[in-house]
């Protein structure tokens, strides 16, 4: 039985990570094939250097996620403190609809704000990929500080005021910097999930307006060529730095609060 | 007064977000699914139900039948090969534990377009696998592997299964092992113990994760459209058709709205489901 088990175990391993493991390797290869070996090269990674549209699109990108965040992380986190430290009448709906933006297809949210958008007659362009990524973001970054918000209880909150403390102090002494690694956690899933957006982008973002995903995405349509496995080892790298600064964030939430224990 | 005055600064920015963008877009799209298609790619202001008739066209229930069936059998297959990955995963020693679970998120943070990618580079004629079985057996004919049901199938579990693996190592990794000594003292082989204590008492973790799997493939548009070549359709191609290259708007919102009515009846299915598990144990 426990054979199985760790067969079972190496070959999910095996599944995941051969088909990455694949592009990194093949992103190192001479020939002007994908996926047949020549020999060794770093030519594809000087290309991509070199390539103009490519890196328009990363700025785009860049842009697009930063600004989503940012606007996703301030309401989102407004709207968690909302929901965990009020009481009020339609609370119960609003949790409801914020898990909407979530559980529908993407391809759903997509059309429904391109037709919103060619109804309302805003032009298609940076503002509506902005204002796309906002609801989904802003339902994400809900969730993880509503969490944190949960994890732990309102006394200290009322601790302070009680000492004196006016609301406004409150908030910036004692609720943000314990909700801080919530924050910032769920800024980084917000940005990662809007560089890695493709579905919502497309539609939402007409035809002149590139980012990284759309890039990428008729690059595969339209003529692959080796450079996307220079391209795909380039953002693999990318989001294993992501995971480690993600991680170093909790451990770090994790550590201050065993010293607050002690 | 005072309180009320901060309740509505910390409401107003997401209700007017979630109101303007989230709900007004499905209204629109409500709206749309109810007119007639124009001549040149634009629409006619005209009530019609035409466009939700058409749904029940042979074409189109042969269409949502296989993105519904697709998106079952890869749900079935990513908790085959997840349970026993997590069951085994939550009872490895700790120290060790967290570098494992790290490797099955790496997947689940890389850019999805990349990682089915990946599978175009494997299943290509002239791809990985064909070289494989090529060179295992000498006179091996490269098959056609890419643009086939079977490569959407692949590229769907390997896009999904970490989406099923994190539930199900949460509710196993929490499970109190007493019980399962406690069944096991009492008589129960470790068969007997594993159907009638673990299962069940991981089966939250169970519904989460086949809820997190179901409801994203079976609306998938990327994975059919890069690994199926557009040669098998499935209900996410179709709307995209509709919206890009067709232009018919109102048929394909149509299409959107019975998509999001099969996702909305799979989540009541899941609380219910939750429900019950909940008031059993």
């Amino acid at each position: 039985m426990k054979r199985i088990l760790e067969i079972n175990i190496g070959l999910v391993y095996l599944f995941l990570y051969v088909p990455i493991l694949a592009v990194v390797v093949f992103s190192f290869n001479s020939g002007e094939q994908i996926s047949v070996w020549q020999g060794f090269t770093l030519s594809w990674y000087a290309k991509l250097f070199e390539n103009a549209a490519l890196w328009r699109a990363v700025r785009n990108s860049l842009m697009v996620a930063g600004i989503a965040t940012c606007i996703a992380t301030v309401i989102g986190t407004t709207a968690a403190l909302a929901i965990e430290r009020h009481r009020f009448r339609f609370r119960t709906a609003l949790v409801r609809s914020l898990y909407l933006p979530i559980i529908i297809p993407d391809i759903v949210l997509a059309i429904a704000l391109l037709a919103f958008y060619v109804q309302v007659r805003i032009p298609l362009g940076l503002i509506t990929v902005i204002i796309a990524h906002g609801v989904f973001n802003i339902a994400y970054v809900t969730i993880v500080v509503r969490a944190r918000l949960q994890g732990y209880d309102s006394t200290l909150e009322e601790a302070a005021r009680d000492l004196g403390a006016n609301e406004w102090q409150t908030f910036w002494r004692v609720t943000l910097p314990l909700i801080a690694p919530g924050i910032i956690g769920g800024a980084l899933l917000a940005f990662t999930l809007s560089i890695d957006d493709f579905v919502i982008t497309f539609f939402t973002a007409g035809v002149g307006y590139t980012t990284l995903s759309v890039h990428i995405y008729s690059l595969l349509k339209f003529g692959i060529t080796p450079e996307i496995n220079a391209i795909s080892t380039m953002l693999l790298a990318n989001s294993i730095v992501f995971i480690l600064l993600f991680l170093w964030f909790q451990g770090k939430s994790t550590t201050t609060e065993r010293q607050d224990a002690r | 007064m005072r309180r009320n005055y901060h309740l509505l600064i910390l409401l107003f920015p997401v209700v007017f977000w979630l109101v303007c963008f989230f709900l007004l877009p499905l209204v629109s799209v409500f709206i749309y699914s109810f007119i007639e298609r124009g001549t040149y790619g634009g629409v006619r202001w005209h009530f019609t139900l035409e466009n939700y008739q058409r749904l029940f066209d042979g074409l189109y229930l042969g269409i949502l039948w296989r993105s519904v069936s697709t998106a079952l059998v890869c749900t079935a297959v990513c908790l085959l090969l997840g349970y026993p990955f997590a069951y085994y995963l939550a009872r490895y020693r700790p120290k060790h534990r967290s570098i494992l679970l790290l490797l099955v998120v790496v997947p689940f943070w890389t850019n999805f377009l990349i990682r089915t990618y990946a599978w175009i580079l494997i299943l290509r004629t002239e791809g990985l696998m064909n070289s494989l079985l090529g060179g295992v057996f000498p006179n091996w004919s490269p098959l056609e592997l890419l643009n086939t049901p079977l490569a959407v199938q692949i590229g769907l579990v390997y896009g999904y299964l970490p989406f099923m693996i994190l539930p199900l190592y949460a509710a196993l990794e929490q499970l109190d092992m007493s019980l399962l000594e406690a069944a096991q003292d009492l008589g129960a082989s470790p068969r007997h113990a594993f159907w009638h204590v673990t299962v069940p008492l991981s089966l939250p973790g169970i519904l989460a994760g086949s809820m997190l799997v179901f409801i994203p493939t079976v609306g998938a548009f990327l994975t059919p459209d890069l690994l199926g070549g557009g040669k098998v359709s499935y209900i996410g191609n179709v709307i995209e058709r509709q919206f890009k290259t067709a232009r018919d708007w109102p048929f394909g919102s149509a299409l959107s709205f019975m998509l999001m009515g099969i996702v909305l009846v799979g989540t009541v299915l899941y609380f219910r489901a939750l429900q019950g598990s909940e008031s059993e144990s």
